[in-house]
């Protein structure tokens, strides 16, 4: 028996389509647009100014708080301008513009491709290098990786979980890291186990990619305290709840961090950038990305410098299908709709999924007929049509005692719904004014 | 570049399950007992189930379009399994004129009163049932000996139930043991040779129903398994008190309306708890008051009240009986 977590869950259509296509690298383009807001958290603050010169890994925002991320300039050139956009979310949001000039490094970046497995940097400059190179989850989160090293006083980490689920159907981004930079993962969960002070580390990966599962076993011999542990594919298993339940069987807490059960859990990507960062001295500023959709010509995955428009990617993959309906940021189950193809890809971009007309547009929703599927689907033992129900009332107070806050948005209950009723909407609506109502109280 | 594309939140994929494909699993869960009761009663089983089914689409239709005066509701299926769960619960000889009356009771009143599919509190066949077993007691009784296609419509010879035949029996103050050899064995009521209603009779196609629903994911395992499961040991710890007076459990399962009430009528969406532990409760709930009804009731039959009884208790269960959450605080 395969190990996964045992509340609710749903096994989409996987369509892995690009998962054999070998990362390429996405050339330069002309103008990069950098958001100083890629993470949860603080925007950062710009520290350069229009017309400054800039090189590949500089710095050009620096983080504005414990919770915030600095940001590096992923080309070298000039600043164009500091400017609102439209970015990932849909919003407008500052983002320094960079005009591109050739591709010059700063100095310190060593841009060999020698693996380098002796750790010698100590716990401390670790995390400093960590939060330096302004690294953040690369699951999608992006939820700044220092603070998660940082154990708050009087929690201690016991066990350092590698989610390497790629639950979401059609990324392939994870998987390609996995079979081409296996030993630089692994050296990087070394790392991060150094500076959490924790013996052992356990890599999640589920049975639907067995060549990273067999890819990694196979590697992971050389490496003290890390166990390759295949689960069964299920999601939303990417969820860092439901991963820790899936590996080492403890619930975290409603409203707990995974430190309240001594896990701490980082994307494999994220492993790949600590890598790079504490062995290389190179700044987060480029990733893997999945560019992918039916219709599409060429399914694939490519590395790509932060801030590059989507359209770049589009068009390296064979150009944006006739039939397009929806452009997606992230997968199709919690990826975001983008509203224009200029919007940059950051550092939290897994992948970019074309979906065709038909399947974008949703069906009508009717009466709900209590099928109760959405209940036992839910990830989190939640009542998704009460939690709808309360919504649209508006009836914070009981939406509260509901826990609609444990909500994790992974979407399984509107995706069951037979009656096609938009369940998550409605409780993603009420959880924000709840949250609101909570932060109000404080 | 000036194609237009959507933007809506997450998910943006969809399971492509709709309510029509779940109800139409459940019409063809049940052809194997409809299939039964034609082999069983012939012509009579055919137009008991064209009427019923006949009238409720009619009553659904009309009422929709000229009452509620809302969009045409008739295609999602529901309607379907009201008639045909109408017609399986009604011996295969009612006359027409009463089958009609119980399609507008339980369209109209059962289902349509509230608000139509998804609001109703009551199953809406039962409440049709019901009604027609209280206003019209002998006709519902009266049930033609399963003889096959031969049988004529009206003036079949009947055959008590094998529940009718001992609480006959039990009420003239005759021992349980004495009476048995008059009923039939189990595994002719497995395979439907008895009196009974329509669709009730032939265990083994019931159950075949059910095995197809669990397999499609249509309904999960706990509403039929702990009625089941509840009538099964509740009778059985009454019959080891005092066999004489109640019957054991295997005579409990395969007797009457109990496969047809746990497998399709409490399983019904709409009137059945939402979360796994509260169609446990349900369940229980059911197979007690069965058990409770044969043994003590004046009705030899009790699955029809259970349900109904216990499709009362669900908007109570739904809002005391929560799920287990993922990392709830324990006080």
């Amino acid at each position: 028996m395969l190990k996964t977590f045992s509340i609710g869950g749903i096994h989409p259509a996987e369509n892995k389509l690009s998962a054999d296509s070998a990362i390429q690298v996405l050339p330069i383009p002309q103008m990069v647009s950098i958001p100083i807001a890629q993470h949860i958290g603080a925007p950062a603050t710009p520290v350069v100014k229009k017309n400054d010169q800039v090189k590949v890994g500089q710095l050009i925002a620096k983080s504005s708080g414990f919770v915030s991320a600095n940001i590096h300039s992923s080309v070298s050139g000039t600043v164009f301008k500091i400017d609102a956009i439209v970015d990932g979310t849909g919003f407008r949001r500052t983002a320094i513009i960079i005009k591109v000039d050739g591709d010059e490094w700063m100095e310190e970046i060593d841009r060999s491709e020698d693996l380098l497995k002796e750790i010698t940097a100590s716990k401390e400059e670790i995390i400093k290098k960590i939060a330096d190179a302004g690294i953040v989850g690369l699951g999608g989160a992006t939820f700044p990786a220092h603070v998660k090293l940082s154990v708050p006083p009087g929690k201690t980490a016991e066990v350092l979980i590698i989610n390497a689920v790629e639950c979401e159907p059609y990324l392939t981004s994870d998987h390609r890291v996995m079979l081409e930079k296996g030993d630089e993962v692994l050296v990087g969960t070394q790392i991060l186990m150094k500076a959490l002070d924790v013996k052992r580390a356990i890599v999640g990966i589920e049975n639907n990619k067995p060549d990273a599962i067999a890819h990694l076993t196979k590697l992971a011999a050389n490496y003290q305290g890390i166990e390759i542990c295949p689960l069964k594919t299920q999601y939303p298993q990417g969820g860092e709840k439901q991963l820790i339940a899936a590996t080492i069987k403890r619930e975290v807490p409603s409203g707990a961090l995974p430190i309240e059960v001594g896990a701490v859990v980082q994307n494999v990507g994220t492993s790949l950038a600590v890598y790079e960062a504490v062995q290389k001295n190179k700044p987060l500023i480029e990733r893997v990305a999945t560019i992918t959709g039916k219709s599409l010509q060429n399914p694939s995955n490519w590395k790509f410098r932060i801030g590059t428009p989507v359209h770049d990617l589009i068009d390296a993959a064979g150009g944006l299908p006739e039939d397009t309906g929806k452009v997606i940021g992230g997968g199709p189950m919690m990826g975001k709709a983008l509203s224009n193809l200029e919007v940059p890809l950051t550092k939290g971009s897994s992948g970019l999924l074309l979906l065709p007309r038909e399947e974008a547009i949703r069906k009508d929703s009717k009466n709900c007929i209590r099928c109760g599927k959405c209940v036992s689907v839910c990830p989190m033992g939640l009542e998704p049509f009460l939690l709808m129900v309360l919504a649209e009332k508006k009836n914070y107070e009981r939406l509260e005692k509901d826990a609609v806050m444990d909500c994790i948005e992974c979407g399984s209950c509107s995706f069951t719904c037979p009656a096609n009723r938009p369940l998550l909407d409605y409780i993603r609506l009420g959880k924000g004014r709840v949250g609101q109502i909570m932060r109000s109280r404080k | 570049m000036n194609t237009k594309v959507l933007v809506a939140p997450s998910p943006h994929v969809h399971s492509g399950d709709t309510i029509q494909k779940n109800m139409y699993g459940v019409v063809f869960a049940m052809l194997p007992a409809l299939v039964f009761s034609f082999v069983y009663f012939g012509m009579g089983a055919i137009i008991v189930t064209l009427t019923a089914v006949a009238s409720c689409y009619l009553f659904e239709y009309t009422i929709q379009k000229y009452l509620l005066k809302g969009e045409p509701t008739i295609n999602d299926g529901s309607a379907l399994i009201t008639g045909m769960l109408l017609a399986f619960n009604v011996p295969a000889n009612l006359p027409i004129w009463i089958i009609i009356i119980g399609a507008l009771v339980a369209i109209g009143i059962g289902k349509m009163t509230f608000g139509g599919l998804g609001n109703n509190v009551f199953n809406p066949a039962l409440v049709g049932r019901v009604f027609l077993l209280i206003s019209f007691p002998v006709q519902m009784t009266s049930w033609p000996k399963p003889l096959g296609f031969s049988t004529s419509y009206f003036d079949a010879e009947t055959a008590a139930t094998p529940l009718a035949l001992i609480k006959e029996g039990l009420k003239k103050g005759e021992a349980l043991s004495s009476l048995m050899p008059h009923v039939p064995s189990n595994m002719d009521m497995f395979l439907g040779n008895m009196g009974g209603s329509m669709g009730e009779i032939a265990g083994a196609a019931l159950i075949l129903g059910l095995f197809y629903m669990l397999a499609k994911k249509i309904i999960s395992w706990h509403i039929p398994i702990t009625i089941l499961a509840t009538v099964a040991i509740f009778s059985g710890i009454l019959h080891l008190a005092n066999p004489e007076a109640y019957a054991g459990p295997m005579f409990q399962l395969l007797s009457g309306g109990l496969l047809l009430g746990a497998i399709f009528m409490a399983t019904d969406y709409v009137t059945s708890p939402m979360s796994n532990k509260g169609m446990i409760i349900y369940g229980i709930g059911i197979g007690f008051l069965t058990v409770i009804i044969r043994a003590f009731g004046a009705y030899p039959e009790g699955v029809s009240f259970a349900i109904l009884i216990m499709n009362a208790f669900v908007p109570l269960i739904n809002a005391y009986i929560k799920p287990k959450r993922f990392g709830e605080k324990r006080k």
